[in-house]
């Protein structure tokens, strides 16, 4: 195999050189704080790149990614939360306080929102089309309600998370080292992503979108394997969520909120549909149109409306397929 | 007197239910016709809702404010339709989501510039702010029975139009042939854009209704939109007799969770855990009712003309 120059390996060398370079210039213009912007930027991109794995390639319209989002984000409050009070943690057998250490809550975030999309993705999948887009969006929009009405985490005001993560050696308070962290987990996802979308599983994955019945008459349990893909992509917005309670130090909500669902899945349109990088390249525009309109008008959704209107009408294939042409395929 | 809490509880969820049907009756029309989801049903609901307060406010008349606010409405509607949803037809459902979605956003933001952050508060009309003593001993509110009255006027109504006019045959063949209706020289076109009036009309006459009882803020529109997709996924979508069916299971269900549940819960637990546990458990009812549903009936109770 030959190395080729095309435009996909510019694209992916000058995004792979801007992530690692823009601490080091934001920085050394003085303006820090576009960091921390960019932080939320990569964990917004983790759940837009997790959403596209089973709506880009198996062409599963979910409704309520936010969910799985905002229970990696309550994990991570509610066992800092009891952590911080010494309380045991009711829910959960044994007498348990929680913990602030990540290689605890992290996990544990995961794997609470890889439960939940297990249980929503099992009941939702059976269903297909324009009742599996609602049905997502109302268990999502169940859960809302549910973490609205436990007053013990805060209900609708949400959780003050009174400490970060730990994560030795690490400090995530820093505002450098918790962006590399993030952008490390980004590219380990993605890599993760990559492998799975080339794998015997990916395959089956995209001929599911092609053609459903086709796969079910060849053999293969199709429900099954959609499924397995719902769960992971609840995992790795599970894993956001976990890293957005950190950056934000705050969950809510509002973090399950329906609208947040939709704003990651025109993340993942803008950006590219079925491929890798564009979901990132789609997170990093919303976001900064967020930030920049914001500066000029307290009514930037006035512009980003109709913006998103316009896009999906007349712009297909999104930023991604618009910087690399042609030649991409579905890597 | 729990014979009578329990009558009185009943209304409430028809009350609920029928709003609920003015609602899921035009998304439902829209969806079965033109295969469009439109998530900016609820916005159409909120611009009725404004439109209403602002004439009822400046008139003094409650009725004119009703007219007003559909008429308004039906007109947002037909605009957005014209300018930007009518393209969608024949687009996947992605991209209907996403472009309706956009058209929220413009909306709510639209109605926050023109009206204000704060909420708009409309008292009773006079001729209705009375009780009917409908059930012995338990007077109820005359506004609540005049939302009854009118939803169950409109599906009377609108039964009338699918079933006995030429409008509804046309609806109906539309959704079960659409290039046939227009290969046999019907303009399809005005036909969509009538249709989606229709039901844009029915969810402003929903919003201004719901003036004298809700407040009406930006961000209205969403909450009752996601409890009408739960009713066209229990009814199946496309089809309104599954609207009304589904509708006003809904509204009863949530009625009794939020009325009976803490109570039933306080036999079960202490006050303090039976009034959270209950508070939680009647916000989720109506999903549960859906679900399983779903597991029963994965397309919904009714089948609809043209199926999906």
């Amino acid at each position: 195999m030959t190395w080729k120059l095309t435009r996909r390996t510019y694209v992916h060398g000058i995004g792979l050189m801007i992530m690692l370079a823009l601490p080091v210039v934001a920085n050394a213009v003085g303006e820090p704080f576009l960091t921390t912007i960019a932080s939320r930027v990569l964990i917004y991109a983790i759940a837009a790149v997790s959403l596209d794995l089973i709506l880009g390639f198996g062409a599963m319209v979910s409704f309520g990614h936010s969910a799985f989002f905002g229970i990696g984000a309550y994990a991570v409050g509610i066992l800092t939360h009891h952590a911080f009070n010494s309380e045991v943690i009711a829910f959960l057998p044994g007498d348990w306080t929680g913990s602030t250490a990540a290689v605890i809550q992290w996990p544990l975030a995961i794997l609470a929102a890889g439960f939940f999309a297990l249980v929503i993705g099992a009941l939702s999948l059976r269903t297909q089309g324009v009742y599996f887009i609602m049905i997502t969006l109302a268990f999502a929009q169940m859960l809302y309600y549910l973490m609205i009405s436990l007053p013990t985490y805060g209900g609708e005001d949400g959780l003050n998370l009174w400490e970060r993560s730990n994560l030795p050696p690490f400090d995530l308070y820093d505002d450098q080292q918790f962006y590399y962290l993030t952008a490390a987990l980004l590219l380990a996802f993605l890599a993760l992503t990559r492998r799975i979308v080339g794998s015997r599983f990916g395959m089956v994955l995209k001929g599911c979108k092609q053609n459903e019945p086709r796969m079910k008459s060849l053999g293969f349990p199709t429900y099954r394997y959609k499924l397995t893909a719902f769960v992971i992509a609840g995992m790795g917005a599970g894993l956001a969520g976990a890293l957005a309670a950190n950056h934000t130090e705050f969950v809510g909500p509002g973090m399950m909120h329906w609208t947040r669902s939709g704003e990651i899945m025109v993340m993942v349109i803008l950006g590219g549909m079925g491929t890798l990088i564009g979901p990132v390249l789609g997170a990093a525009t919303l976001l900064l149109m967020e930030e920049v309109l914001s500066q000029f008008t307290e009514h930037w959704m006035v512009i980003l409306g109709p913006f998103l209107v316009i896009v999906v009408l007349f712009a297909r294939g999104g930023i991604y397929g618009w910087l690399v042409g042609q030649e991409q395929d579905d890597d | 007197m729990t014979l009578v809490l329990f009558l009185e509880q009943t209304l409430n969820g028809l009350q609920q239910g029928v709003m609920l049907f003015l609602m899921a009756a035009g998304l439902t029309l829209v969806f079965g016709i033109m295969h469009l989801i439109n998530l900016a049903h609820g916005s159409l609901y909120m611009v009725g809702a404004y439109v209403t307060a602002t004439v009822t406010l400046a008139s003094g008349n409650f009725a004119v404010g009703v007219l007003a606010g559909m008429a308004a409405a039906g007109v947002a509607g037909m605009v957005v339709e014209l300018l930007a949803l009518r393209r969608l037809y024949t687009r996947d459902h992605l991209d209907q989501v996403l472009a309706t979605f956009g058209v929220i956003l413009t909306f709510n933001e639209l109605t926050k510039i023109i009206w204000g952050p704060q909420a708009l508060f409309l008292s009773t009309p006079a001729w209705l702010s009375g009780t009917v003593e409908i059930i012995p001993g338990a007077p109820y509110p005359a506004y609540r029975l005049f939302i009854i009255v009118v939803g169950l006027l409109v599906g009377a109504v609108l039964r009338h139009l699918i079933i006995n006019t030429r409008l509804g045959m046309l609806i109906r063949a539309g959704a079960t042939h659409r290039e046939m209706v227009g290969a046999m020289g019907v303009n399809i076109d005005r036909l969509f854009t009538i249709v989606f009036g229709v039901g844009a009309m029915l969810a402003g006459l929903a919003g201004a209704i719901s003036g004298p009882m809700l407040a009406t803020e930006v961000g209205m529109g969403e909450k009752i939109l996601i409890l009408t997709f739960v009713v066209i996924i229990i009814g199946g979508i496309g089809s309104v007799r599954g609207a009304l069916v589904g509708a006003i299971l809904v509204g009863v269900v949530d009625t009794y969770g939020r009325a009976f549940l803490p109570t039933i819960m306080r036999s079960f637990f202490e006050p303090s855990v039976a009034d959270s546990v209950g508070a939680s458990m009647s916000s989720m009812t109506i999903y549960v009712l859906m679900a399983m549903v779903l597991i029963w009936r994965p397309r919904g109770l009714f089948q609809a003309y043209g199926g999906t």
